[in-house]
């Protein structure tokens, strides 16, 4: 099924994680998202090309991990900021002025929804429902951290922090 | 109030800590005194329904799977948790994450299952972590594994790492994702029971489910059946959020009545506003009129009587001063967004919803928009594979219906433009248009007539100059 030669994207301690992943379930194409994690958490986002790594690991076709990785949201197809703020508008965080908090980074950042500012730092995007009504308004970073009962002020120093942090 | 699940022992999240209040007793007590069919029988007679929205009884649903092991079989834990109010699981996961991994040990035993799947939503990657180590931490202490507590039953429980698709909520939905493949549903029947998971026999349970059942073994059936409603016994975690004083997740019997909760619990409505709007149970559910809210209780029955539903519990609440359309519009961008694209009606369905509901938002939404909104709702409710599409009906059909007022003062006086006929090749339309205010009660006809008029007046206009 190899059509091509890749240079292998994971080393061999990561090769233990991948075969661990393998022995949790039945058949192996279940472990296609398990290592797409893997992908996306080494290398930030989730190429063609690494797409064909993971279907030829798990001898599964390429257009199937095409398919899955194109079908949920959280995998990056293309690349993001350092700092990706993904901003819940959903009914909870709308009614606690959710919109106001995106419409600052925006402007703030200078990027509409799912940009990315020319230096590579920050990329926004307009998220649904996190989990997290009780303490709305909002954000992730990176598919990680809450940050949480955000108000305009807490935001610029989130913002701040961030870049200091760089 | 005695809580079943968020109970009040600080650290209860470190095994020690759980074990030294009571914790994996349950399962010592069915693994050494009880066969699996008397754990089902009391968990049947406990009363307990499903607590991610569909209220099935859980006894039953554990009975419909086959006994023998020719196959091997699955038990999925069902913690994606998507549905925009609802954020009770994780709180299990940060407060009680043991009495979960119990409850679903007790339900292995129960079924024969031979491994355990837990299926937590990518977002919450915080839970996910303590899970990975709450399952290894009792994987330490030989609660999960081969042979546990010296007894011939052995069971393997896995945490599954979801990526952000609501979808995958869906008990078939979940099962394809965990396999490797997109959300997709499953046509039923076959039900899960019969051919689930890689073809085997599998059951899937709400995380909240699962947390009940350790109690239910120790202090008997009859115990659980008496709190709450008698209809649909035990406490629910109430998600309070939205214009609230104190926003957050409340353990409380089942059948309280939702003033209790808004106004003992959460501190009354922000700012000391009245109340427009309240969702009983995620955004899926129909909303409620304040006039309903004031005398509704919290349970399966009472809200399936006024045409609602419990949901996953989470409770939304909107003052007066809420823009109702913009609510339901970004109810529907919610599920145009998470609408897998399978069945036809829930794809272009939720599409054409949202645009409709975009152009009122906009100022230019015509009369006949409110109708054609319940129509397509009502064309896409029961026609889909999954739930989904109900979920994204119900809230517009509802709303519109309930709130009729609210969507037409964003219309009113609106301006209709008429092609006006072209008088030398008949039928065929001219180039030319005419703009006729109209008011809410304009019919058609009426309007028909109107147009004829202008059309004449303007061709006398235009011969006499």
């Amino acid at each position: 099924m190899k059509t091509q030669e890749y240079t292998p994207l994971f080393d061999e301690s990561e090769m233990q994680t991948v075969k661990m992943h393998i022995s949790k379930y039945p058949k192996p194409m279940a472990a296609v998202m398990p290592l797409l994690w893997m992908i996306q958490e080494k290398y930030g986002w989730i190429s063609i090309d690494a797409m064909r790594y993971v279907g030829d690991l798990l001898s599964i076709p390429h257009d199937h991990v095409l398919g899955v990785a194109t079908f949920y949201s959280m995998y990056f197809k293309k690349p993001v900021g350092k700092f990706h703020l993904q901003i819940c508008t959903n009914v909870s965080c709308m009614l606690c002025d959710g919109y106001k908090i995106f419409n600052h980074i925006s402007d703030k950042l200078g990027v509409k929804n799912k940009g990315i500012t020319p230096d590579g730092l920050f990329s926004i995007e307009e998220v649904e429902c996190l989990g997290s009504c009780a303490t709305a308004p909002m954000l992730q970073i990176n598919n990680k951290e809450f940050h949480e009962n955000l108000t305009i002020e807490k935001t610029d120093e989130l913002l701040a922090k961030l870049r200091n942090s760089n | 109030m005695e809580k079943i699940i968020l109970k009040d022992i600080p650290d209860l999240d470190k095994i020690d800590v759980y074990i030294s209040n009571g914790g994996y007793s349950a399962l010592k007590k069915v693994l050494t005194g009880m066969k699996p069919d008397e754990v089902i029988a009391e968990v049947k007679n406990s009363g307990l329904r499903g607590r991610g929205g569909a209220c099935f009884s859980t006894g039953m649903k554990w009975s419909f799977m086959p006994k023998g092991n020719e196959k091997p079989k699955f038990l999925c834990c069902n913690g994606d948790e998507s549905e925009p109010g609802s954020f009770k699981d994780r709180e299990i996961f940060e407060k009680n994450p043991h009495q979960f991994i119990e409850g679903s040990l007790i339900a292995a035993y129960a079924m024969g299952i031979q491994a355990v799947y837990v299926y937590i939503r990518g977002e919450y990657w915080k839970w996910i972590n303590i899970m990975e180590e709450c399952v290894a931490d009792a994987y330490k202490k030989g609660l999960i594994g081969k042979n546990i507590l010296g007894s011939d039953f052995s069971v393997e429980m896995y945490v599954h790492k979801g990526a952000g698709a609501y979808i995958c909520g869906e008990e078939s939905s979940l099962m394809n994702s965990l396999e490797g493949k997109r959300g997709y549903p499953r046509v039923k029947p076959p039900f899960p029971a019969a051919v689930g998971v890689w073809g085997n026999p599998t059951t899937i349970n709400n995380i909240e489910t699962l947390a009940n059942v350790p109690e239910i073994i120790n202090k008997g059936s009859e115990w659980f059946s008496k709190i709450g409603d008698p209809k649909h016994p035990g406490t629910l975690l109430y998600g309070v959020s939205g214009h609230v004083n104190k926003p957050g997740v409340y353990e409380l019997p089942t059948g309280t009545p939702l003033m209790t909760i808004i106004n003992d619990y959460c501190g009354g409505i922000k700012d000391g506003k009245d109340f427009k709007m309240i969702i009983p149970g995620g955004s899926s559910m129909p909303p409620l009129t304040k006039e309903e809210s004031l005398t509704m209780k919290m349970d399966a029955e009472s809200l399936k009587a006024v045409g609602s539903a419990i949901g996953t519990a989470g409770i939304m609440v909107m003052d007066e001063d809420t823009d109702i359309v913009h609510v339901l519009q970004r109810i529907t961008k919610f599920y145009y967004h998470e609408s897998c694209g399978q069945c036809t009606p829930c794809r272009e369905g939720c599409g054409w919803m949202l645009k409709v509901l975009d152009r009122i938002m906009d100022g230019t939404g015509r009369h006949s928009d409110l109708d054609l909104l319940i129509s397509v709702a009502e064309n896409i409710e029961g026609n889909t594979i999954c739930a989904l599409g109900d979920a994204a009906a119900w809230p517009v059909k509802w709303t519109v219906r309930k709130f009729r007022k609210e969507f037409e003062s964003k219309i009113k006086n609106e301006n209709i433009e008429l092609p006006v006929l072209n008088k030398v090749h008949g039928l065929r339309k001219s180039d030319e248009y005419v703009t006729i205010d109209t008011d809410e009660n304009t019919l058609v006809e009426s309007l028909i007539g109107k147009v004829q008029e202008i059309t004449v007046d303007e061709n006398l206009k235009r011969y006499s100059s």
